[in-house]
């Protein structure tokens, strides 16, 4: 049985749906990401978790128990804002007592655990100052450490680093995940931003138009997209439409008009379709000067497409690269720059041939 | 709040001189001369206090002063009650059937005709055969100026952040306690400029006064109203400077209030 477990969800706001018969099971412990482009409903499936919204149908089952009709201050679960909602008039150390006072907690205990959590935020020597006098930094840990307080069974985070800078914002990620992995707690925390999905959950969920459309870890994410969607919202991608042509013990060939035809392994479901998509992310084409030799890509079989560099992004760890094809059509390419120097790189309007192999590729329905 | 400091040039320092002379300089004579030892008003016969005296001394305008003060007092309060709790109803309430006729009607005393106002006031107690006095003076004061309540407190509401009060739940407070613990602490300042806006405005009315009032119970501004009518005497010079040394002070609170109220992260509300 998992920790949390959502049942056929469904919410609606006048005509729209903004959550629609979602089913979810969340793990004890587990660290799982809702991502999706705004208006996906992410944030309601969040605010119906808290207590916020309540569920037009479905149940959310905690420990067992039907919580969807529990009011907010009556649910063992804690939200930290996006905005924080820190109370100015109170200070730090009010702040984090404020839940812990709610739950009658004796004066002597909740001085102890007050001092626990500012240790465990590290805002030591802070605790008398207002929220006003605090930087964006300290605000989001006064806001963690109040929202952990009272130790709920699971955190609830809707978009809890949007506000930091991006050094902060990665060194926060990497305490987030310590500190999750201390206590064991179950966090569930709400983003649009892949990377940061990526880099704090162990799973994911992609919700698009009030639906989950995939759940999973994140590399299966990236590496195996359920569908062209998914494909082209999480990272990079360059998709090419085509037929199926032949088709010969897990070897697919796919005739496209940009790209002529194109060797792919196929996926475990086997596509049904006849017409689909190839899709290879820009870190797995590779440029060279001319055609590689055959045994490049070891036993696999090569795709080669020959164009000129259109336009070159020197983006300092990897540099990007955009390639024109005799069909028009752009294919990107990015190379990690391994070396100071640039002997490797290559300039705009030189000829190249971009090519990557049949196992990096992915059939995707259109 | 970025404040741009722009340095003041002779243009400016003249218009600011002029539009300052013309607001205050009524009101800087009528000062001066309140300490006149004359009694004639226009000429000028050394300083004295000896008009302060006389009004001290003056039964009937002390009785009128104490009334007026009595009433701003008790309409203000009511006042503000009243104005706070539509303002939470307008600014937290479910979008209500007849919300939009509601706050229409709640506004129109800030543009109805005082005059207007008061003779309906007048009719209602005339029609409910209430004795006129102290109660109908501040009944009447409460109506006009409960609005100006409720637009103070509710533009203060409207910057607040509702994820504060969800904050609040989420910790464990009932919507009630959410309220009292979190929403009434940031909302006070604006409440206490309220109260001050609806007594100062109870204290300067004439018009609705002088409808509600009855025989035996007028007003400091009618009673001075009433003798100005005979001529002016220096002693109602005294008493207005009075009246405007007691409204400096409540209109410097009242702005401290609303400061106090930005200091908290929140934007002012608007006096």
């Amino acid at each position: 049985m998992p920790l949390l477990r959502i049942e056929g969800v469904a919410k609606s706001f006048g005509n729209f749906r903004a959550v629609d018969k979602l089913s979810l099971d969340i793990r004890a412990g587990e660290f799982f990401a809702l991502l999706g482009p705004s208006g996906c409903g992410k944030t309601t499936l969040l605010r119906m978790l808290a207590g916020f919204e309540t569920p037009d149908e479905g149940r959310i089952l905690l420990g067992g128990n039907d919580i969807a009709q529990v009011l907010p201050h009556e649910r063992p679960v804690n939200m930290m804002f996006q905005n924080y909602a820190l109370f100015p008039h109170l200070s730090v150390r009010d702040n984090i007592a404020f839940g812990l006072k709610r739950a009658g907690m004796a004066r002597r205990d909740i001085a102890s655990r007050v001092a626990e959590m500012v240790a465990l935020v590290k805002l030591e020597g802070l605790e008398k100052r207002k929220p006003d006098q605090l930087s964006g930094g300290q605000r989001q840990r006064v806001a963690l450490a109040r929202s952990l307080a009272r130790r709920p069974q699971v955190l609830l985070l809707d978009e809890p680093l949007a506000a930091l800078d991006k050094k902060l914002r990665e060194s926060t990620q990497g305490e987030l995940m310590e500190l999750q992995r201390r206590l064991g707690m179950t966090f569930i925390i709400v983003t649009h931003d892949q990377e940061e999905a990526m880099t704090m959950a162990g799973r994911i969920g992609v919700m698009d138009a009030g639906r989950l459309v995939q759940v999973a870890t994140p590399r299966n994410l990236y590496e195996a997209p359920a569908s062209r969607w998914i494909a082209e919202f999480v990272g990079d991608i360059n998709l090419f439409n085509g037929q199926v042509a032949a088709r010969e013990n897990g070897r697919l060939t796919v005739s496209t008009a940009e790209a002529g035809r194109l060797a792919v392994s196929e996926l475990w479901p086997p596509v049904t379709k006849e017409v689909v998509s190839v899709a290879i992310r820009p870190e797995k084409v590779k440029l060279s000067r001319r055609a590689p030799a055959s045994d490049a890509g070891g036993s696999q079989t090569i795709n080669r497409l020959e164009g000129v560099v259109a336009d070159v992004n020197y983006l300092g760890g990897v540099t990007s690269y955009r390639v024109r094809l005799e069909s028009g059509a752009v294919v990107r390419s990015s190379m990690a720059n391994t070396a100071r120097l640039d002997v490797d790189a290559y300039l705009a309007g030189q000829r190249v041939v971009a090519w990557f192999t049949a196992d990096d590729c992915l059939v995707l329905e259109q | 709040m970025a404040h741009t400091v722009t340095r003041l040039t002779r243009f400016n320092m003249t218009s600011l001189a002029l539009g300052l002379a013309f607001l205050y300089l009524p009101i800087v004579i009528l000062v001066i001369y309140s300490f006149n030892a004359s009694r004639l008003v226009t000429v000028w016969g050394g300083w004295s206090l000896r008009w302060y005296h006389e009004f001290f001394n003056d039964r009937a305008m002390l009785d009128a002063a104490w009334m007026s003060l009595s009433v701003a007092a008790v309409s203000a309060t009511l006042a503000t009650l009243l104005g706070t709790l539509a303002a939470i109803g307008l600014a937290r309430g479910e979008r209500f059937r007849g919300r939009a006729l509601f706050s229409g009607m709640l506004y129109s005393p800030l543009v109805m005709p005082e005059v207007i106002s008061g003779l309906s006031l007048l009719l209602l107690f005339v029609a409910l055969n209430a004795e006129r006095g102290f109660w109908t003076v501040t009944i009447a004061h409460t109506t006009l100026t409960m609005c100006f309540v409720t637009v103070v407190v509710q533009s203060r509401l409207a910057t607040l952040d509702r994820s504060l009060e969800e904050a609040a739940m989420d910790l464990g407070c009932d919507p009630v306690r959410a309220f009292l613990l979190v929403t009434l602490p940031l909302i006070v300042p604006a409440i206490v400029a309220g109260w001050m806006l609806a007594f100062t405005l109870s204290l300067d009315d004439v018009v609705i006064a002088s409808f509600t009032t009855g025989p035996g119970s007028a007003t400091l501004p009618i009673r001075i109203y009433s003798e100005v009518r005979l001529g002016v005497k220096p002693e109602i010079n005294a008493i207005c400077t009075l009246v405007i040394a007691l409204i400096a002070v409540i209109i410097v609170i009242a702005s401290f209030a609303s400061k106090l109220s930005s200091a908290r992260g929140e934007s002012a509300a608007p006096l």
